[in-house]
């Protein structure tokens, strides 16, 4: 594997392993930063009230919820009114260590009850769906970047196939996915980049950056055992991807790997589904509890992968929407309205659950059924892009999250 | 100009209006654009099998539901038939007939077409997805646009995926007694996507406007031997009285309402502009000089959108026929040719896993807006690699009998460039051999 190694190394030109690699330098108060920004999108509308729950508040039995969640030891207390599900003993461990921010009762303006409808607000950060020409507002984020001296525009980094809504824009962006095929070995991709070379610039480029990107993970994986040579039938990795939880931490993992690296993108963007709990969602025990322990080992890899730039960066986890306060006759809950948002890393001013809290009483909830939202998801962005990234107040309010100039954005949120 | 010499048309004839060549099926000698041309307004074929249709479909959704149902009071586990399974029916359905049809227009237009109309998968569409390309779609790809577009609209696929059929006029019958509301998605998206385009001229009244002419199509229960849900039109969840879109009144009308709505956007000038713009961009791509799109608008207005005419006019073209191949071609376009030129794919890697990894899932473009068009989208570093990843387990599959050289010969002849032809002559293996014809220029953009 070495050997291979040094060759896509060479492959790749001039050692520089990323073609989009540029440095913003934010100048704080806090001083110099090179900020790096992930935002972990969970599909399917994370059950807010399972994941933090509100003990303290007058109406928690009585509103709900899963009962299981008043069992010994199924919660972990963060302050008086709201604990935390023990299937996240890392982001526990992070928010003692005050790099996790817990945002409560927070919503995008979105009010009505659709996945996709709901996730294009989230990730294009419009007010409506009836804005035309869709594009991602992390994407319009790497375009107001402040740029570093004597580098090329600013690129992200999406971990799939193709480019999710959230990154889509005329800022590049690179994809990077887990090994599905066993790897073209060196000989094949260097005849074919011969061949693109003399007929084809644009394809030599993408296949030099493709081969390339495959390459940094070969690197970062040689100390990790655990990815075998696969079968010659190139199969083996797809059939061991199945299982959710082990996709949600090698993505992250694959992200902060190339997040950690000195010329690694600044800005990047993940997904995992599975949040759609409308039947027995069990959580404490059960399908949404594994799904919270699969996303407590993507935190753990991230904390782990990113600690070279930990301190730099912020990883902000956010959903469509969140689900009925109450359990539906199926013991799961449906689409519902208000849910939380974290923040984590080393820059985040963590160890604090931020919330206006709205109340779990039947009179306190949105139409009745949902927790209520006060905290508006792009105030809270916008925080992070200010403070995190150095972005201006006007750019927010009009490129990034248009129409928005009314909105207050969460100040103290970095630092 | 020496690069339009029939070389260059007869690649142009494969790729940029087929599928490819098929060895198996004897070259053409003739003018490439002639039989371009003379598969238009030809009988469109089906893709072969038993395949549920939209009402079909229905029957399958509305089992789902009780077989859920029912195994939750039994606490069973519910056996069904899912809208996964009939996609990867349609999928191999139709990988079959691009394998062997000898009209591959047909096949590349169903395939704009579907996309032009998108249907995501979400909401089960997948269970009518199929149904609507081969109800609405294929019988009218030569025929009237207005036909098409009606037969999409009011399909089950497209009431499932836009959650039409659960918006309710809030003064309809359903409406004041459970006081549900509009869902504006199929509104926005058929002015949007389907008819005027982004740019043309409507308002966000208008769509609200729209969207409650939609209101009431959804699924009714009708049928002589008992009980049967399709899709149509319900009164009593309709929003009564007269609306206004682009400043035309249409007067109360139940269901006519939407029919008189149909019929004049399908013949808007805006309609035209948007819609022959697509089609260019899906054929032709960035390139192509505006006056293709323009002339094509022109004779869709001229026709009332008669799709025979128009495909005409973009085929006999030269504008279409001077753009250099200069798109990159999306992942089931490449499966497609791949399966034609090997006269047929192995079946591992598996057809769904090698779209999903290729970024392009079958049946679930990431939004209404269908897969993207630019002439690079699929050239992203990610994409182009793992293309070669696949295309060497690919050709690791396949017999030995293929040569690529015989293979590139057959189909290709003097097309092929010499750069090309010399990395196969080169190549240290056969397996390479059939992995760089795969990822060739020739064989990637067109």
């Amino acid at each position: 594997m070495a050997a291979s190694l040094t060759r896509r190394a060479a492959l790749s030109g001039v050692g520089t392993l990323f073609a989009w690699a540029y440095a913003p330098r934010v100048s704080s108060a806090a001083g110099s930063r090179d900020a790096r920004l992930l935002v972990l999108v969970l599909r399917g509308g994370l059950d807010g009230l399972a994941a933090v729950p509100a003990v303290g508040d007058p109406a928690f039995d009585s509103a709900r919820l899963a009962p299981e969640l008043r069992e010994a030891n199924a919660t972990l207390p963060l302050d008086g009114i709201f604990a935390l599900n023990r299937n996240l003993p890392t982001l526990a461990a992070m928010y003692r260590a005050k790099e996790a921010l817990i945002v409560h009762a927070v919503a995008t303006p979105y009010r009505d009850r659709s996945h996709f409808d709901a996730q294009g607000l989230l990730e294009t950060g419009y007010p409506s769906l009836a804005m035309g020409n869709r594009t991602g507002w992390l994407n319009r984020v790497l375009a107001a970047l402040p740029r570093g001296e004597r580098l090329p525009p600013p690129g992200g980094l999406a971990i799939s196939a193709t480019i999710p809504m959230i990154l889509r824009g005329p800022a590049p962006v690179e994809t990077w996915q887990k090994q599905i095929f066993r790897y073209a070995d060196d000989d094949t991709i260097s005849r074919l980049l011969d061949l693109y070379e003399a007929k084809d610039p644009a394809l030599a480029e993408a296949l030099r950056r493709g081969a390339s990107l495959d390459g940094a993970l070969d690197l970062a994986e040689a100390l990790a055992p655990e990815r075998g040579d696969e079968p010659e039938n190139g199969m083996a990795a797809g059939q061991r991807t199945s299982g959710g939880g082990a996709d949600m931490a090698s993505g992250a993992a694959a992200a902060a790997r190339f997040m950690a690296q000195p010329n690694g993108p600044r800005v990047a963007a993940v997904s995992f589904g599975g949040w759609d709990t409308h039947v027995d969602q069990g959580s404490v025990q059960g399908r949404l509890a594994r799904q919270f322990e699969a996303l407590d080992k993507a935190l753990a890899a991230l904390r782990t992968g990113l600690q070279p730039v930990w301190r730099d960066t912020v990883v902000a986890v956010v959903t469509e929407f969140g689900r009925t306060v109450r359990l539906n006759g199926s013991r799961g809950t449906d689409h519902g309205v208000g849910t939380i948002a974290l923040l984590l890393g080393g820059a985040v001013r963590g160890g604090r659950v931020l919330a206006d809290w709205p109340g779990l009483r039947t009179n306190q909830l949105y139409e009745g059924r949902d927790l209520n939202p006060t905290t508006d998801l792009r105030a809270v962005m916008q925080g992070v892009l200010a403070e995190h990234l150095g972005l201006d107040e006007r750019r927010l309010a009009s490129d990034i999250f248009p129409e928005t100039a009314q909105l207050a954005r969460l100040r103290g949120l970095i630092g | 100009m020496l690069v339009y010499d029939r070389i260059m048309l007869r690649r142009l004839a494969h790729f940029r209006f087929g599928l490819g060549p098929a060895p198996s099926l004897r070259p053409s000698e003739a003018d490439p654009r002639v039989a371009v041309l003379a598969e238009v307004g030809q009988p469109v074929p089906q893709p072969p099998g038993d395949l549920p249709s939209g009402e079909q479909g229905v029957g399958l959704y509305v089992a789902r539901q009780r077989a859920i149902r029912e195994a939750r009071q039994r606490k069973t586990r519910a056996q069904f038939v899912s809208p996964t399974q009939v996609s990867d029916r349609e999928l191999f359905a139709r990988m079959d007939l691009a394998r062997t049809t000898r009209t591959p227009l047909h096949e590349r237009l169903a395939l704009h077409w579907a996309n032009h109309f998108t249907i995501g998968g979400q909401n089960y569409s997948s269970y009518f997805a199929g149904a609507m390309e081969r109800e609405a779609i294929r019988p009218n790809m030569f025929g009237r646009f207005g036909d098409m577009l009606r037969g999409c609209t009011v399909h089950p696929a497209m009431l499932f995926y836009l959650g039409n059929r659960s918006s309710i006029g809030p003064l309809s019958e359903i409406g004041r007694r459970r006081g549900l509301g509009l869902n504006e998605n199929l509104g926005r998206e058929l002015l949007e996507l389907h008819t005027l385009g982004v740019d043309g001229g409507y308002t966000q009244e208008d769509v609200q406007e729209v969207a409650r002419i939609l209101t009431g199509w959804t699924l009714v229960t009708d049928g002589t031997d008992g009980p049967v849900r399709r899709a149509g039109f319900r009164a009593d969840m309709h929003e009564p009285g007269a609306r206004r879109v682009l400043g035309k009144r249409y007067p109360e009308g139940g269901a006519e309402q939407l029919e008189a709505l149909l019929y004049d956007l399908a013949r808007h000038p805006a309609t035209a502009r948007h819609v022959t713009r697509r089609l260019v961009q899906h054929f032709v791509g960035e390139a192509a000089p505006p006056e293709l799109a323009a002339g094509l608008a022109k004779v869709f207005q001229d026709t009332e959108g008669d799709l025979g005419a128009v495909t005409r006019a973009l085929v006999s073209n030269p504008a279409a026929w001077s753009v250099p191949p200069s798109k990159v071609r999306p992942p089931i376009e490449l499966l497609m040719s791949a399966g034609r030129v090997f006269g047929g794919l192995p079946p591992r890697p598996a057809l769904r896993r090698t779209l999903l990894v290729m970024g392009q899932p079958y049946g679930r473009a990431p939004s209404p807006a269908g897969w993207p068009e630019e002439d690079d989208a699929w050239a992203t570093p990610e994409a182009i690699k793992t293309r070669l990843d696949w295309a060497l387990v690919a050709a690791g599959q396949l017999d030995a009998s293929h040569d690529a050289r015989a293979i590139a010969e057959l189909a290709f002849g003097d097309g092929l460039s010499e750069d090309t032809r010399r990395a196969l002559q080169r190549a240290e293996s056969g397996r390479q051999a059939l992995a760089l014809l795969l990822m060739s220029p020739e064989f990637q953009r067109r």
